[in-house]
């Protein structure tokens, strides 16, 4: 759905720029880690909003459940038992799509449309033109697009764009009863991590800090970590992600390269036929040949 | 059908039929691949019934591509080994462009550019099967990393197959009366002795 509010900023396999004249707040969540109890009802929220159903699993001896992203649970929490200097944490990271600045899924997507990213900074996709390639599986730096096997579109967070879109926080945040989830402007969000930051620091976490890569542009959902500089100890939260350089290669300026060799193979082709003419076998060597080879 | 007794048969029909199903699910797969490729080839979509529909038929062409394909290298493989007649053709291939043919190296039932491209094709519908199936999501689940592999692989194969194909085509078009052995079988004497001139002497036992 598109929200006049919500003018579209990116918009996959479109090579012509997106509107720009309106000027747009940059939002973001913030997830606490350090105020998180685990109690998923941020994953309930999130089905009870999005209307989804993911089918009841199996336990799979841990808390985690569901214990993957499917397409039909957008975030799940993922309990890691970290063992650090003899003391036991329970390290609980609400994971799902990070709505990267610069998104590795829309910059794989070949669907025109398929993929958009608003001027708040949401990255959202369109069912309705995704063609089910999983190409954005491919491009994500985070693991997080998920390809349904009832219709074969991909499926992820949306950050409740339709709520943004009216002025609403996204059903994660209004129902976490601890307060570790945060919504607003991504400057307001960078401002309360600081405090959150200074408030960890002050109790024994030296190496707090905030989860906003630079190398995907930074991020619209951003985490407080007791240990910023051991991201991997959450659940494998990647160092230092960013689209990896095989999708750039794939996705960057190979393709009109590609694009500009073939045409020029068609162009010289047409070229060496003006100036060459065809290669054609004179009438007298055909007749030559005929007569020395026909039968009488 | 016969148009001329006279004339030399260069194709079976077996090995026309073979040759067609690859060209045309070639084409196929060619434009529906182009297609997800690049937003400038997207309106190709609208030959598949949908975007989806393009999407869900691209490998099965290439499927289809490969399958026959395999039937056509275990027809033609043992008549496009490289020789050293052949190295030599290659290395004088700007005369042949230019048009200044008549002192080309004597060729047999393919010249050194035709076998070449032939073993390029190979190689390239392996690479664009292997990788074409770790891309496959409906069907494969491999590692997101093979996989970014495969569609860097897959793209930049396809890309020189095209041009590959492009010159198959042209070269068809340019050396007049060629194509038609490719649809009814046959090539006249004079063809075959002009461009072929060993083959010729083989399948005639002209000495000339």
């Amino acid at each position: 759905m598109v929200w006049q509010s919500l003018d579209i900023r990116r918009r996959s396999a479109t090579t012509t720029p997106m509107p720009q004249a309106r000027e747009s707040t940059e939002v973001a969540k913030l997830i606490d880690i350090s105020q998180c109890i685990g109690c998923k009802a941020c994953q309930v929220a999130c089905m009870e909003w999005n209307d989804l159903r993911q089918e009841v699993g199996y336990c799979v001896g841990v808390y985690d459940n569901p214990p993957d992203l499917t397409a039909k649970a957008w975030t799940v929490m993922r309990f890691t038992e970290l063992e650090n200097d003899g003391r036991l944490e329970w390290l609980i990271r609400k994971d799902g799509c990070m709505h990267c600045q610069d998104p590795g899924c829309l910059k794989a997507c070949p669907a025109p449309g398929a993929i958009v990213q608003y001027a708040n900074g949401i990255v959202e996709f369109h069912q309705e033109h995704c063609i089910g390639c999983g190409y954005c599986l491919t491009g994500c730096p985070f693991n997080i697009p998920r390809l349904s096997d009832q219709d074969h579109k991909a499926y992820k967070c949306s950050l409740c764009s339709d709520r943004v879109a009216v002025g609403q926080v996204p059903a994660c945040i209004k129902t976490c009863p601890t307060g570790a989830l945060h919504f607003g402007s991504k400057e307001d969000m960078k401002e309360h991590a600081e405090q959150r930051i200074a408030d960890l620091k002050s109790r024994g976490f030296t190496n707090a800090g905030l989860y906003d890569p630079p190398g995907v542009g930074g991020t619209h959902v951003m985490y407080v970590l007791q240990h910023a500089d051991r991201p991997e100890w959450y659940a494998g939260l990647p160092q230092d992600p960013a689209i990896n350089p095989l999708v750039e290669v794939w996705k960057g300026w190979t393709k009109p390269l590609a694009i500009g060799v073939m045409a020029a193979g068609v162009l010289a082709s047409l070229i060496h036929y003006v100036m060459k003419g065809p290669n054609e076998i004179s009438k007298e060597t055909e007749k030559e040949v005929e007569n020395e080879t026909r039968p009488e | 059908m016969r148009r001329d007794p006279n004339d030399l048969d260069r194709y079976t029909a077996s090995e026309r039929v073979t040759h067609w199903i690859v060209g045309i699910s070639f084409i196929l797969a060619g434009l529906s691949g182009l297609a997800l490729f690049h937003p400038a080839f997207w309106p190709f979509t609208m030959l598949f019934g949908s975007s989806t529909w393009t999407r869900i038929l691209h490998p099965w062409f290439g499927v289809v591509m490969a399958v026959v394909f395999l039937l056509m290298v275990l027809q033609f493989w043992k008549l496009n080994t490289m020789g050293k007649v052949d190295w030599q053709w290659l290395g004088r291939i700007r005369e042949m462009v230019s048009g200044d043919d008549q002192n080309m190296p004597e060729q047999g039932k393919y010249n050194g550019g035709q076998k070449l491209l032939f073993w390029l094709l190979v190689l390239g519908t392996v690479l664009l099967f292997v990788s074409g199936i770790a891309l496959w999501r409906a069907w494969f689940h491999f590692p997101v990393e093979q996989v970014r592999w495969a569609a860097v692989v897959h793209a930049a194969t396809a890309a020189v197959m095209i041009g590959l194909i492009m010159l198959h085509v042209y070269a068809s078009i340019w050396v007049r009366s060629t194509i038609r052995a490719m649809w009814y079988g046959t090539v006249t004497r004079a063809w075959a002795r002009q461009h072929h001139r060993a083959w010729y002497r083989q399948v005639t036992g002209i000495d000339k």
